[in-house]
């Protein structure tokens, strides 16, 4: 597998502000990759720096091997075969669907550009739209013109900016899955910036967190999820609360309301930087790493309650004076104030040092 | 256009370009840069000239101005432009309004005949006016007869006066584009006020108008800079301004240097006055309404839909059809002014018109686009001075253009090997006609180029297209009906345009203006009815074609 | 967009070239360039006739006095214009006066003119006169009760008196030529009482002047000839008369329509010869005919209208004064609060 995407020790801001440092990061051909980051972490400056709209201010971009951005040589953008899909769609109001599809066809014959936008569109499933305006489609048609455009010109890339920002949420997750398996179909390699984490999870094959302009973790969403590196990307990604514990030598972590199982006996959690072997830790319990349990002697009182349809989703106060998140099957109903019996099921360990600040 | 031609080419200046030394961004930055101060510098250099002759002002002149002149001519120039912004402007939003946002009798035909007096010049109505308001005229003597000879009527020819013929002359400028901007704004904000409790009046105040902002001001500020370069019109009501002054100090007191000092005050004032309101508009962001409904309008109920009627009609009777019927009858009367060489004139009028109209916009395009790939304090500067003609009388101008241009003729042959000459071609109108009028044409350019999102320039180069691709299939297309309302209202600005045609024309170049000038300059009105009224003629075009972009646009 | 190609570029130079070529036309031999401040209606004719006759072509411009005295100068030794008419003979002193124009040695033309209607310096000569005289309403005003300029400031006339702008030279003129004969205290004592006088603030033109004269708005007040003679020509019913002003004393206040010779000019002797034709009989009555003016040459006869409002005696003084003076009438006006 060759690296379609490369990052070398990326930098990009101005003069007086560095927005990314040392950003190192590629995606395999093929492969859908995501930045994820709260708003202001600089994701889409590394995009834009993909594109060639930005200089960089260090470091190296390679696009299919070859090199595109360096410190004071940029290929222009219309020069990378890249494609690109913008928040607001981008598509240009003074033409036609099939023309905003066909723009980048430009070096094709018209009876070759027509077939290929009509494939796109068909692709897309907006076939036989070719003649409408852009301002009477709907916003998730509007999305799908914009990836139909992009995707056109066959591009070695296609890098997207919170494409599905301006869609209803439910319309977000079906259209990000749909494009997703579309991309994958076609063997396409993205890149995708959003904020949205759901958005992250249902595209990509690899998520890279990105804060304060420097990659904190690049994994599967599973293992971002499950494993994250450190407790921004803790925080950042999922629900749940940080309880202390304390770490025995053998790899368990001993909490006030159970224990959890050292995840490779004998071990001590992978995390970074690395624990001292035994010790006061910080330990990530995720909402379905507390269950429901009216045998445990352990109770908690509870404070709050979201009701999610097949579940609910309480915030728990357990003994010493620390809140939990539990996720319980809705029929599990219990009031506001009672107490209810829990039990710890995590099946893995995630710790950080206490000193760590979040 | 060096930047443009940099992109589109073949493989090398491809390979050039991308191993480019400081990045392509910054380089083309620089040339936009660049540009955009030559353009500045070319429009300034007439102003620059002129600055020159301020030297040769005499301190004595000016310490008579001081004590004779200048304190009446500052209170009647303040006045009449207070005068005048108000009339244009509750003129200009009233009528927007009741048409952009209600059904009344003769609405369609309303919403384009209140443009109509744009075609006719300010001198013209003045004239009209003069000729049928005042002592001699027929009204007064009618009145007379009726009521006795003893009759006395407050004097026409007054401040008031002035400023009345200024505002329905001009106020159309705001009328177009308050209607634009209520068009635009769509019923939404409207609705959203009205569920918030505002009566439809308060909604107005507090919600419709101040969205306008910018195209308000940017309407008030061309009114503004009209009257106070206006000549014509304060002539014929004999009222004293700050450019009769600077005209009695050039031909009655033989000083272009005072002349000069008083117009670079002019200038200094014009300056300030299109600073602040390029802060106003700044402060009001770039408002872009998004893609509301503009609806039909509501209907008006028979008592207060006649009104509106009657309101229009009146408006459009007094700026236009009553002056047209006067027009009429003393061309009927006196058909002198006007042969068979008349026709050449307004050939050569709309010819004029449209180069220049063609020229002035081409550069405001540049201009604009340079302010776009280089944003920053050196475009921007370089825009308001390009921008600066407009506030000083066109004779002024006409000089600094005329000195400058002979400055290089001088130096031509030296350069071009050739006996070629600049002075007295229609490079030199057509240049003088750019140092006054890029104003006009840039506002219109400008808002519309701030319409285009950043992200469809970055969707068409990734797409692979250059900036020669980027700016004719992308751009120029976008902005089509912004460039089409900036060469309309350039083009009818110089078929009106008297001092400086007079000055820079060709030989034989005489346009319809021109012999207006002529003819009033004898007292010849009634003669220079005919000649007003095919210039009248040639201007309908351009405003009709004004209107269809407006409409269409909305 | 972009001038890369030859092609275009050859184009556009072709272009430029056509834009800039008509100005090396003008410098043709048998052709000869004026600039008129008089229009174009009072010119064509004159110049049509010259070029039947001699052949030679003439291309003119028209514009505003100082206008084209400031084209003359910024154009200085480039200039195609052989010929500067205008309106009056204060601006032709200050054409002179900033060296633009140049002396002419012409027995002709010192025949023709009257030393006291051109340039003691033989930089501009005088064609046509054009007299400022009084006009009343035949019915608020009769003959007897007119007298001279300087009687209208008298208290009798308050709010009987009607003027046209202080900004027309020809009201400038007539003021420096009362500063000439009065010193500048009295003029401006004059001026003042006419102010007192006005009935309406002062008219844009003369033509509107006299209307309002005729109207009953005032009673007198002062106007060119021509614009009387062309007003009756169109509305013989209006009870509006002339009154030969000074008669007693300095006479009639007389200007000039004039003509000097460039001092860049590139056909000098030419251009004499148009100047000299110009003041010849029988191109005087063309030229001052046309407008209903006075011929400067006292061997022509006026127009049969002119004749009919009686022979009157005209200022003696030089209308080189209307120019040296003009500068002090202006600012002297300016006091009196003359607008």
């Amino acid at each position: 597998m060759t690296a379609q995407l490369q990052l070398r020790s990326v930098s990009l801001g101005y003069r007086d502000r560095k927005v990314v440092d040392g950003l190192d990061l590629s995606v395999e051909r093929g492969g859908i990759a995501c930045l994820l980051g709260p708003s202001g972490c600089g994701k889409t400056t590394v995009l834009r720096g993909i594109a060639g709209f930005e200089p960089l201010t260090g470091g190296e971009i390679l696009l299919a091997g070859r090199s595109v951005s360096r410190v004071g040589q940029t290929l222009p953008p219309e020069q990378r075969r890249i494609g690109m899909v913008f928040q607001d769609y981008a598509l240009f109001p003074h033409l036609r669907v099939g023309d905003n599809v066909g723009f980048g066809l430009h070096t094709l014959d018209a009876a070759e550009r027509a077939r290929r936008v009509g494939f796109w569109l068909e692709v897309v499933g907006l076939a036989g739209m070719d003649r409408a305006w852009p301002h009477e489609l709907s916003g998730g048609q509007q999305q799908r013109v914009a990836l139909a455009r992009a995707l056109a010109p066959e591009p070695d890339l296609i890098l997207m900016d919170e494409p599905f920002s301006n869609l209803d949420p439910d319309l977000r997750d079906s259209l990000a899955r749909e494009v997703g398996e579309l991309l994958r179909e076609r063997g396409a390699t993205a890149l995708l910036v959003t904020h949205d984490q759901g958005e992250a999870f249902a595209m990509a094959d690899h998520v890279g967190i990105l804060e304060a302009g420097q990659l904190q973790q690049w994994d599967t969403p599973y293992d971002i999820y499950h494993w994250p590196a450190n407790r921004f990307v803790a925080g950042f990604i999922g629900e749940g609360v940080m309880v202390d514990g304390l770490l025995l030598p053998g790899g368990d972590v001993q909490l006030p309301f159970g224990r959890i199982p050292a995840t490779t006996p004998g071990a001590a959690p992978n995390t970074r930087p690395p624990l001292p072997p035994a010790g006061p830790v910080r330990v990530l319990l995720r909402p379905d790493d507390v269950v429901h349990d009216d045998a445990s002697p352990h109770t908690a009182r509870v404070l709050r309650k979201a009701f999610r349809g097949a579940e609910i989703l309480y915030t728990l106060e357990l003994e010493g004076g620390v809140s939990a998140l539990s996720l319980v099957p809705s029929h599990h109903d219990h009031a506001i104030g009672s107490r209810i019996g829990i039990r710890i099921a995590a099946d893995h360990v995630v710790a950080f040092a206490p000193s760590e600040q979040t | 256009m060096p930047a443009i031609a940099d992109n589109g080419a073949g493989g090398q200046t491809r390979l050039a370009f991308a191993l480019a030394g400081a990045g392509s961004g910054e380089r083309q930055r620089r040339l936009w840069r660049a540009l955009a101060l030559l353009i500045a510098a070319l429009i300034v250099a007439p102003l620059a000239v002129l600055l020159t002759r301020i030297g040769d002002a005499d301190p004595q002149l000016l310490e008579h101005l001081l004590g004779h002149v200048l304190p009446t001519v500052s209170i009647n120039t303040l006045l009449l432009v207070c005068l005048v912004v108000a009339g244009t402007g509750t003129l200009g939003t009233g009528l927007a309004w009741l048409i952009s946002r209600y059904r009344f009798p003769g609405r369609d035909l309303f919403s384009w005949a209140l443009l109509l007096p744009m075609a006719l010049p300010a001198y013209v109505l003045a004239f009209v006016a003069v000729g049928l308001l005042d002592f001699a005229g027929p009204l007064q003597t009618a009145l007379r007869a009726l009521l006795g000879p003893e009759l006395r009527l407050p004097p026409v020819r007054s401040v008031g006066g002035a400023a009345l013929v200024l505002s329905l002359s001009l106020y159309p400028y705001v009328y177009l584009l308050c209607r634009n901007a209520f068009d635009s704004q769509g019923q939404r904000a409207m609705e959203a006020a009205r569920s918030l409790g505002l009566s439809r009046r308060r909604a107005f105040w507090r919600v419709a108008l101040p969205m306008s902002r910018p195209w308000l001001a940017a309407g008030l500020l061309l009114v503004v800079m009209e009257t106070l370069a206006d000549f014509g019109t304060v002539s014929v009501f004999n009222v004293d301004t700050f450019t009769t002054a600077i005209y009695k100090s050039w031909f009655g007191l033989f000083s272009l240097g005072t002349a000069a000092q008083l117009a670079s005050l002019l200038l200094l004032i014009g300056f300030g006055i299109a600073l602040t309101e390029h802060r106003l508009r700044d402060r009001a962001g770039y408002w872009s309404p998004g893609r509301g409904r503009s609806g039909t309008g509501e209907d008006l109920p028979d008592t207060s839909g006649w009104l509106a009627t009657g309101i229009c009609l009146g408006v459009l009777m007094l700026a236009f059809l009553i002056p047209l019927a006067q027009l009429l009858l003393w061309a009927a009367a006196d058909a002198s002014g006007i042969d068979a060489s008349s026709l050449r004139a307004a050939g050569r009028t709309l010819l004029l018109g449209m180069a220049a109209a063609a020229l002035v916009v081409s550069t405001a395009l540049l201009l604009a686009y340079a302010r776009r790939e280089a944003p920053g304090r050196v475009t921007d500067i370089a825009t308001r001075l390009a921008t600066l003609g407009y506030a000083i009388p066109g004779a002024v101008l006409a000089v600094g253009v005329f000195v400058a241009l002979s400055l290089t003729d001088r130096a031509l042959p030296a350069l071009a090997g050739a006996d070629w000459r600049i002075g007295g071609t229609l490079v030199a109108i057509l240049f003088a006609y750019q140092a006054r009028f890029l104003a006009v044409g840039f506002g219109p350019v400008e808002a519309g180029m701030a319409r285009i999102g950043r992200s469809l320039d970055d969707a068409a180069r990734v797409l692979g297209a250059g900036s020669r691709r980027r700016l004719l299939q992308v751009h120029l297309p976008l902005l089509a009906p912004s460039l089409f309302s900036a060469a309309a209202l350039v083009l009818v600005d110089v078929m009106k345009e008297m001092p400086i045609t007079l000055m820079t024309r060709p030989f034989g170049w005489d346009t319809l203006a021109v012999r207006i000038f002529e003819l009033t300059s004898e007292g010849q009105w009634e003669a220079a009815a005919l000649p007003s009224l095919a210039l009248v003629a040639t201007g309908l075009l351009p405003l009709v074609l004004l209107n269809r972009q407006a409409q269409s646009r909305a | 967009m972009s001038l890369r190609s030859p092609a275009r570029r050859t184009l556009a130079a072709l272009a430029i070239a056509a834009c800039l070529l008509p100005a090396a036309q003008a410098t043709a031999a048998d052709r000869l360039v004026v600039y008129s401040a008089r229009i174009e209606a009072l010119i064509k004719p004159m110049f049509e006739a010259y070029t039947k006759e001699t052949g030679v072509e003439i291309q003119y411009v028209t514009d505003k006095e100082g206008a084209l005295v400031e084209r003359l100068k910024a154009e200085g030794a480039n200039t195609t214009a052989d010929l500067l008419i205008t309106t009056d003979a204060g601006n032709l002193w200050q054409a002179a006066q900033e060296g633009v124009l140049r002396p002419v040695e012409s027995a002709v033309l010192e025949k023709a003119v009257p030393a006291n209607l051109r340039d003691p310096g033989k930089q501009w000569f005088g064609l046509s006169i054009r007299a400022r005289t009084l006009f009343f309403n035949s019915k608020m005003a009769k003959a007897g009760e007119l007298s001279t300029y300087e009687d209208l400031a008298a208290p009798k006339w308050r709010g009987k008196l009607c003027l046209r702008s202080s900004k027309k030279v020809y009201n400038q003129s007539l003021v420096a030529m009362l500063i000439s004969e009065h010193g500048e205290a009295k003029a401006e004592q004059i001026v003042r009482g006419w102010v007192a006088n006005l009935a309406a603030e002062p008219f844009a033109d003369d033509t509107r002047m006299l209307e309002a004269v005729a109207a009953g708005q005032c009673a007198v007040g002062i106007a060119n000839t021509y614009y009387y003679g062309r007003l009756m020509e169109k509305k013989p019913e209006l009870p509006l008369a002339i009154f030969w002003a000074n008669q007693n004393d300095g006479g009639v206040h007389v200007n000039v329509s004039g003509a000097g010779l460039t001092k860049h000019g590139k056909q000098p002797a030419q251009a004499q010869k148009l100047l000299e034709w110009l003041a010849s009989p029988k191109a005087q009555n063309l030229f001052a005919d046309v407008n209903l003016e006075f011929p400067v040459n006292p061997a022509v006869a006026p127009d049969p209208v002119v004749k009919a409002w009686g022979s009157f005696k005209a200022s003696p003084l030089n209308v080189v004064e209307a120019g040296r003076l003009q500068a002090t009438a202006v600012r002297l006006m300016d006091r009196a609060g003359y607008r």
